[in-house]
């Protein structure tokens, strides 16, 4: 309450100070260096969208004053009014519960977790209300809204905020998920996940907030949007494919660039899109190399990369020349100790070999992570 | 605590005449446009020996203008302590308005001393309360509600029979609640959003409904307005701006809220109207909603249908308060008891929470104590776990069909004739709508697939093929009234 009445205040009281085009500003900042921050792509993304379409509003815990816990919507306050840049009580139930009835009734709210690991507490709008009721009323409510927000581990923060969400939404039909790793795919999903008429979940990663990437003119267009369901090949290769998303995208690159060294050839696919999944991109690269290793950070039963493997084993199987290996999140609740958390994420050399294995089957299948 | 609940009860007197000369100088200043409003008054009526408590309900009037939330608090913070030893020299100016400081240490009681009493126009009989404040229906009106309370009736006896026979899976009645359904559809605006949540199929009736749409929906043929794609009484219709129900207790009271932020950023003269039930009002979602309508001053009403039973629950184990309609002020919204099985009462208060809802935007609370006369849904025997005494004495002393219905005659506006025609009449286009319904088309199989999304994406398209090339491979294993 006392914030929405001091945005009130600051609103009336500073007229347009702050208020500056953060798009022109993101493009001089790229024109010369040609980089750009996730966490701008996802500024310019939402300024833009909300630029266009007056039915697009930010809501969640401390977007507005505060310009999201992790900066996300800077300068969005000032320029956009506190009817549209919404802070909202500390009741997850309660937002996700208004951003849904607000797209009930032909607004399309952006709802921003502070992390997804408290989308939990609002899971019941998320699966049961925003998923089913274009289905439930036969097209009669459609749902346009947009949850999006920090996903899987970050640092040092253990279990309650260290976990990745995709498995989970990405088994509830009715729902879109999307999981940006670069800059262009921030900007690109996030302006498709706006402008979708079916509920999206946008899963971002905390750590990839402050990374750049470099930048096309073509991204840094407002018109610039990305089709959701569309995985991207990242590095080209012909001996194996790993896939990922978010985070693992980077290490995957990585692991990539080590096994060049040792003369293997790696295709690394970006899935961007985790439900609607691009099967036909991953089997065509499977069909290619013969091989496959799927990475995520999430627990690995039921989890993203088994049902990358039930795809391939149902439509390629005659074209894998090894078994498929799986690199997923250790089988446990995160732990807080540096030590342990390394352990229980991926890294980079857990995929290598995971690659090696599936090329030379040098090391013994046991050993996968 | 005895000794000072009995010292300050002295200053609440005293205060309670000071206020009561403020509000009477209030009520007599001339009455704003609008209808309802004109009857807000009459609520200031309560007498002294209400004492404390009358102040909750007398004192967010004198603020009835203010629309400002800050001046509100300021004024409820300072108002709280009226009644005791208050230092007005003396005021803790903290974020969000002024407290003022006391010397007394008193711990705010965990209830009043009385109920919140419970606002009625018609007595049991069907006459009107002396002195009674209601705001006036029309012949036509009164003829038009009582007519539907009666089609709700019926439609409920015929249906709930259909479920017992077997030919639907579910149904759910409304029994004893008609008063509550009708008349509070009737006080609002067509352009008025519904969120129900089960047991408000009168407010459908109300807005055009036909008895042939609701035996569609009942049996999932092709014309029903869900395909088929929702389970028996989940109605939903966008032409009559009530949104397909929702299983999942409470969830569509947030969802109102955000429904009337909407409507207030459209900046028209509509509200959000959600019902749900006293079991309801435990879940996490009731708090999350009160709180988020009241901060962003959401123009919605939140219309509780404390009917006694949650399934099996009764009120005292579901709750230690005195009902629902406490719990508004705690969130900061107006609210107000009413008889639910008083049409006239839900009609009055319900047009007058509207002008308040929509004029002021702002949450109104409405707690309607009425009783679920019927079982809680066709899984349930409520004479397992309540007496059939207890059922009777609301299916007759207090049944809200029977008292509108005497008003009515005592207005020479229905007589026997005409209940006669009437019960005969719905009773025929029930069974009519039933036959039509049940030798209607069933949905078609795209149907299965269409809808998840706004476009069917290829995976599902892939699964609808699969399954169609199955089907015909093996036609004799899958049912026949499955149109192809």
């Amino acid at each position: 309450m006392w914030g929405v009445l001091r945005q009130k205040v600051c609103a009336g009281g500073l007229p347009g100070m702050y208020i500056r085009p953060a798009v022109a500003a993101f493009r001089n900042y790229s024109s010369s260096a040609k980089q750009m921050m996730v966490r701008e792509a996802l500024n310019s993304a939402l300024d833009e969208e909300m630029s266009a379409d007056h039915r697009v509003f930010l809501m969640g815990e401390e977007v507005g004053e505060y310009q999201g816990a992790y900066k996300i919507s800077k300068g969005l306050l000032e320029k956009y009014g506190p009817e549209r840049v919404l802070d909202t009580p500390i009741t997850e139930a309660g937002f996700t519960g208004i951003g849904v009835g607000a797209a009930y009734y032909g607004l399309r709210p952006v709802v921003e977790f502070m992390t997804f690991n408290f989308s939990m507490q609002a899971i019941d709008h998320i699966i049961n209300s925003a998923a089913k009721s274009n289905y439930m009323s036969a097209g009669q409510i459609s749902v346009p809204i947009v949850f999006r927000g920090p996903n899987g581990a970050a640092a040092g923060v253990g279990a309650q905020h260290s976990q990745c969400y995709a498995a989970w939404y990405g088994s509830c039909p009715g729902l879109k998920v999307l999981s940006p790793y670069s800059s262009e795919d921030a900007r690109g999903l996030l302006k498709a996940a706006i402008r979708d008429p079916d509920p999206v979940v946008f899963l971002e990663n905390e750590l990839l907030y402050g990374e750049s990437f470099p930048v096309s003119d073509e991204v840094l267009d407002s018109s610039f949007c990305l089709p959701i369901g569309k995985a991207k090949i990242e590095r080209e290769g012909k001996d194996v494919t790993i896939t990922a998303y978010s985070k693992m995208v980077g290490f995957a690159l990585k692991a990539a660039e080590m096994l060049s060294k040792e003369g293997i050839s790696a295709e690394v696919i970006n899935l961007r899109s985790i439900r609607p999944l691009d099967r036909s991109t991953i089997n065509a690269s499977v069909r290619k190399t013969n091989r496959l290793v799927t990475v995520e950070e999430g627990f690995p039963q039921h989890g993203v990369g088994a049902e990358i493997c039930t795809s391939v084993i149902e439509e390629s199987f005659g074209y894998l020349d090894a078994p498929v290996e799986r690199i997923a999140g250790a089988d446990v609740p995160m732990p807080y100790a540096a030590n342990l958390e390394r352990m229980a994420v991926p890294q980079v050399e857990d995929i290598v070999r995971a690659a090696k294995r599936a090329c030379y089957r040098s090391v013994p299948m046991a050993a996968t992570a | 605590m005895a000794t000072l609940l009995l010292g300050r009860s002295r200053s609440a007197i005293q205060n309670l005449l000071k206020r009561t000369a403020l509000l009477s100088a209030l009520t007599h200043s001339p009455p704003p446009s609008s209808s309802a409003a004109s009857h807000v008054g009459c609520r200031y009526r309560a007498p002294p020996s209400q004492g404390n408590r009358s102040l909750a309900v007398l004192f967010p009037f004198s603020r009835h203008e203010s629309t400002k939330a800050q001046i509100q608090l300021q004024q409820t913070h300072l108002a709280e302590d009226d009644d005791t030893q208050v230092q007005l020299d003396e005021v803790l100016d903290f974020p969000g308005g002024k407290v003022a400081f006391t010397s007394e240490m008193r711990f705010i009681p965990e209830s009043a001393e009385k109920r919140v009493p419970c606002y009625r126009v018609l007595n049991d009989d069907g006459v009107p309360m002396p002195y009674s404040n209601y705001v006036k229906v029309s012949k036509e009106m009164a003829v038009k509600m009582y007519s539907a309370m009666v089609t709700l009736q019926t439609m409920d006896n015929v249906f709930y029979e259909l479920q017992r026979q077997g030919r639907i899976s579910f149904y759910l009645t409304s029994m004893g609640e008609e008063a509550v359904n009708i008349a509070s559809a009737a006080a609002l605006s067509a352009d008025d959003v519904i969120l129900p949540q089960y047991r408000e199929p009168g407010v459908l009736l109300w807005r055009g409904f036909t008895l042939q749409e609701f035996a569609n929906q009942l049996m999932g043929n092709e014309a029903d307005f869900g395909k088929g794609k929702q389970m028996p009484i989940h109605y939903g219709s966008n032409k009559h701006n009530y949104i397909t129900i929702s299983s999942p207790i409470a969830t569509q009271l947030p969802q109102a809220a955000g429904v009337a932020y909407a409507l207030k950023m459209e900046g028209g003269k509509a509200c959000a109207v959600t019902y749900f039930g006293d079991g309801a009002s435990s879940e996490g979602d009731f708090h999350a909603a009160m709180n988020f309508a009241a901060v962003m001053e959401a123009p919605v009403i939140f219309i509780c249908r404390n009917n006694g039973w949650a399934i099996s629950t009764p009120i005292e184990e579901q709750f230690r308060s005195d009902g629902v309609v406490v719990k508004g002020r705690a969130y900061g919204i107006r609210s107000i008891r009413v008889d639910g099985n008083d049409t006239l009462a839900v009609y009055s208060a319900v047009r007058t929470a509207r002008e308040m809802a929509v004029n002021e935007n702002r949450p109104v609370l409405i707690e309607a104590l009425t009783y679920r006369a019927g079982h809680h849904s066709t899984s349930d025997d409520s004479t397992k776990y309540r007496s059939i005494d207890e059922i009777e004495y609301w299916k007759k002393a207090r049944n809200p069909v029977n008292r509108f219905k005497r008003w009515l005659e005592s207005n020479e506006w229905w007589g026997d004739e005409d209940e006669l025609k009437l019960r005969q009449s719905v009773k025929k286009e029930l069974l009519q709508a039933i036959q039509v319904a049940e030798k209607a088309q069933k949905p078609a199989l795209e149907e299965l697939f269409r809808d998840v999304y706004d476009q069917v994406p290829s995976n599902l398209e892939g699964q609808e093929r699969q399954l169609r090339e199955t089907i015909k491979k093996h036609i004799g294993d899958y049912p026949s009234d499955v149109p192809l």
